[in-house]
């Protein structure tokens, strides 16, 4: 059984086909790239695999089930996260409760038990602040542990954001450009840190990405896509050698 | 400067910051216990301010945690007062029974109202509550059997549990214990997962459904919780009031309920009881100010002259008492705060504090606002 | 059939005057994405002022007209030069609340200049009245209905074929870049308040004659939100035609439904347009690409 599996799929917005039949597989414990030019509708499956758009024809499969059609909110709740390529953090919160809502989808206690605090909930909250803690170990964010997002530099809310994906304790991780806007030591150390969630964490990983360096060190299989069509399905070194992809977007 | 030494992750929990803290709190609820004996003839006006210290919660609830505004709250407050009074006058209801009613009949309404908000945002969402709250007034003056439409309602003291709270003193312990428990309610459900997913929904919809935040369950809670916050203010308000009729819960009591979150400072608890404060002492300011102000005027200009004082107090004394004065000293202040204080009176209570603990190293530039260019908010 | 045509012929009159606070609200938002709470109250302003020129200062009702327009204008302009420019970049909500204050003072102002009874205006068309088949065609109503009409189809011309008018939408989508290309952003802002407020200054005046003037006549800017939604709030031909449909529609519901939905019917369009359609008739939806 494949881990995640996307067939054919297609959307249109207004006349512009932005996906035209892509169809990928991911195994459980792989990093798969998906690289293309601006427009290729990379973000696009993004968004279609966390339920914000509705694709117009073709399937999602994760972990055995379809998932083309569940309501965005069921998506953490099976086990897939995602980073986004502009950062959607809660502005006027602190880092720890960016956090903490990452833990929302295992949330145990009901309204009421919240609405009284009752002693269940006082444990699950402590619970969730011990998982929350472990990632801000493994991200090294202990020091904007209580710094409101509104006054953190960009490179810090980007690692927040993928630190809010992993609280959600994902199967499947989607990190939309993780290098996008970071400097080349901060670049190195997403390297490392997205080796260590696969390694380490055991967690699925599926980039899109720029930054050919980084795709070649960490990808075990890339897409490339152009215009919504895949024009490539290879190793990093298979594919950043396809006539078509140099054609397409890497120049040369 | 104090540190804030943390030790277990249970002390971040808590309702208070740290001993000290709750002490200070403990010593705000010792002078509250003892001031009905110092002031006894603000005793009405002061259990107006906890009356509106629980509507302000439950409009900083909704407005300030989840970002839904809503600029028909009144309407609810109605609701629950006639609700209330229908229950314990008419059904004979005992009282508390008769409050939870209320308190549940209006989270139903507000499960109602909020059924709109899980299609729409921002303004839309607001036009849509004040557009509920016209009909919703429109019923109160058309359903005679209940709220005795246009003639209005009378409503006996309160009698808990065969205890006669109708004297000021005890009606004023009656209020403050209500608005203690509507601010431990509300204290408990923003430390737990409710409470975040409301600030989620506020800053990014979108993360939030990521997240697994249910953003159609969520939006109704808080519109449920906030409206039955609201139901037990109405059914307190009926008894402070004494006597109901329709046009109490315009839109105008809206605008005022809305200018306690702005004034008092969005997105702090804090901020909703110093706005209700604020907004429930305002007209008996006003009213010691008609008196007063005249009287000063005259007095200084009458440094020049008998006659010219005696003109400048006619004049200045006409000015202030006309009627329609006192909604546009409302809009005023309104307009001031959001202009130069959009953090509110808790905002400045910060920075006042701020000030202190940092002497002499504070900076003014530490809360200034930057240049903000705007956005279209069409596509959040 | 004549009732009902009599019905409708006013439905439309009193519909065009939420149809024109309606397109001040929709003027301001496509601009400034501001919704002005207080567009009711320019229209306010607008009546008085004309009755002041009139009544206390004998002028003729057309200048009186113009003066009134022309200085409601202004001050449209110089409110948000002063005022509503330090409030742009903060959120909606903080906005709405400044709008909604700044109409409690001009009431109030309203009430403490010109006192706070109810004042009629004399006007060329008032009383006066032609008999068509068998409906009673008031004059006042009429000129409201053409005053619309002919203020429409200028605005309509200005906003399509003008570079102002395409520079003002520019400017409300995305402020910073309206500035790079060289638009002057705070001069487009107040030109649009001006529009605005003269639009509501010209409903008012109209309005006058047929529901007397007094402080409150603002509160016809909320049957007016209804209007500009059920329109589509991005829309200024919808903003019309919602105003229009409010009109009809809430007439014949006074003749034919119970007592008391005359008051509410415009309310409940208004819910019923955002629970189905929330865009309007010729609004249009717009998504955040993330």
């Amino acid at each position: 059984m494949t881990f995640f599996a996307a067939e054919n799929l297609e959307i249109n917005f207004g006349g512009i086909k932005a996906l035209d039949g892509v169809s990928f597989t991911v195994e459980q414990g792989q990093v798969f790239t998906i690289i293309g030019p601006n427009g290729a509708g990379k973000t696009t499956i993004f968004n279609l695999i966390s339920r914000i758009y509705d694709p117009t024809g073709g399937r999602l499969v994760f972990a055995g089930e379809d998932v083309t059609r569940v309501p965005p909110h069921e998506i953490a709740r099976r086990g897939i996260a995602r980073t986004f390529q502009n950062i959607e953090l809660f502005e006027h919160a602190t880092v720890l409760q960016n956090l903490l809502l990452g833990r929302h989808a295992h949330r145990g206690s009901r309204f009421l038990q919240e609405l009284f605090f009752l002693p269940g909930v006082r444990r699950q909250e402590l619970a969730h602040r011990e998982k929350v803690e472990a990632v801000i170990d493994f991200l090294d964010l202990q020091t904007h542990r209580d710094s409101l997002i509104a006054n953190l530099p960009y490179g810090v809310r980007k690692v927040v954001e993928m630190a809010r994906a992993l609280c959600t304790e994902p199967k499947l991780l989607l990190l939309d450009e993780p290098s996008s806007g970071l400097s080349v030591e901060e670049t190195e150390g997403m390297a490392f840190w997205i080796q260590d969630i696969r390694t380490l964490l055991g967690i699925t990983v599926l980039m899109v990405e720029h930054n050919m360096s980084l795709v070649g060190t960490v990808s075990d299989r890339v897409l490339a896509l152009n215009y919504g069509r895949p024009i490539a399905l290879g190793t990093a070194r298979e594919v950043q050698e396809h006539p078509d992809v140099i054609k397409a977007y890497l120049g040369g | 400067m104090r540190f804030v030494f943390r030790t277990a992750y249970g002390q971040d929990l808590g309702l208070f910051r740290d001993g000290v803290q709750r002490n200070w709190y403990v010593l705000l609820l010792l002078g509250l216990i003892v001031l009905p004996k110092l002031v006894p003839e603000y005793l009405v006006d002061l259990s107006l301010v906890f009356i509106y210290g629980l509507c302000g919660l439950s409009l900083m609830v909704l407005a300030g945690y989840t970002g839904l505004v809503s600029l028909g709250h009144a309407a609810f407050l109605g609701v629950g007062a006639y609700a209330h009074v229908y229950f314990t006058q008419t059904l004979g209801l005992p009282w508390v029974v008769s409050v939870a009613l209320a308190a549940a009949l209006t989270a139903g309404a507000g499960i109602l109202v909020g059924l709109p908000a899980l299609r729409m945002t921002g303004v839309y969402l607001t036009i849509a509550t004040l557009a509920f709250a016209l009909i919703i007034q429109e019923v109160f003056a058309r359903w005679e059997h209940v709220t005795g439409g246009l003639k209005g309602r009378a409503v006996d003291k309160a009698v808990v549990f065969g205890v006669h709270l109708g004297g000021d003193v005890a009606f004023y312990f009656l209020c403050l214990a209500c608005l203690i428990g509507g601010l431990w309610l509300t204290a408990n459900l923003l430390r737990t997962p409710t409470g975040r997913a409301w600030v989620a929904i506020r800053d990014s919809e979108i993360a939030a459904q990521s997240m697994g935040v249910n953003l159609a369950v969520y939006k109704t809670i808080a519109f449920a919780y906030s409206a039955a916050l609201m139901g037990v203010a109405g059914a307190l308000f009926a008894h402070h009031v004494g006597f109901l009729a329709p046009d109490i819960f315009s839109v105008l009591l809206s605008i005022q309920l809305l200018l306690m979150v702005v004034v008092g400072g969005l997105g702090s608890l804090h901020g909703g009881v110093f706005g209700a404060i604020f907004v429930a002492l305002l007209p008996v300011a006003i009213a010691q100010a008609r008196d007063a102000v005249p009287a000063g005027v005259g007095r200084l200009v009458g440094v020049l002259g008998k006659g010219a004082g005696d003109a400048a107090f006619a004049a200045t004394d006409r000015f202030v008492k006309q009627p329609g004065l006192e909604p546009g000293i409302f809009g005023l202040i309104l307009v001031l705060f959001i202009l130069f204080e959009p953090l509110g009176i808790y905002g400045r209570w910060l920075k006042i504090k701020l000030f202190f603990s940092t002497f002499p190293l504070y900076k003014h530039a530490t809360f200034r606002r930057q240049k903000a260019y705007m956005r279209s908010e069409r596509l959040r | 059939m004549d009732i009902v045509l009599q019905l409708v012929l006013n439905g439309i009159a009193v519909g065009c005057i939420y149809g024109l606070v309606a397109l001040g609200f929709v003027l301001i938002y496509k601009a400034t994405e501001l919704v002005n709470f207080a567009q009711g109250d320019f229209m306010m302003l607008g009546a008085f002022v004309c009755y002041m020129f009139v009544v206390w200062y004998g002028f003729g009702y057309w200048l009186a007209f113009a003066l009134a327009i022309a200085a409601v204008a202004v001050f449209g302009a110089v409110l948000d030069a002063t005022i509503l420019r330090r409030v742009l970049g903060q959120p909606q909500f903080a906005v709405v609340m400044l709008t909604i204050g700044l109409g409690a003072i001009f009431r109030s102002f309203a009430s403490i200049t010109w006192g706070s009874e109810i004042y009629t205006l004399p006007t060329p068309f008032s009383a006066r009245a032609t008999r068509v088949g068998g409906v009673t065609v008031s004059h006042e109503y009429v000129s409201i209905i053409v005053g619309t009409v002919v203020l429409c189809a200028v605005l309509f011309v200005f906003f399509r074929r003008t570079r102002v008018g395409v520079a003002m939408q520019a400017a409300s989508q995305n402020q910073l870049a309206a500035y790079y290309m060289g638009i002057p952003v705070k001069r487009m802002f107040s030109l649009i308040w001006a529009i605005s407020a003269g639009v509501a200054a010209i409903a008012g005046v109209l309005l006058a004659p047929v529901s007397l003037i007094d402080i409150n006549l603002g509160f016809l800017g909320l049957k007016a939100f209804a209007a500009a939604v059920l329109g589509g709030f991005g829309s200024i031909p919808g903003a019309l035609v919602g105003g229009v449909t409010i009109g009809v529609i809430e007439l014949l519901s006074g003749a034919y439904l119970p007592h008391g939905f005359k008051d509410v019917a415009a309310y409940v369009v208004l819910l019923v347009v955002l629970a189905l359609r929330p865009q309007g008739m010729f609004g249009t939806v717009g998504r955040k690409k993330v």
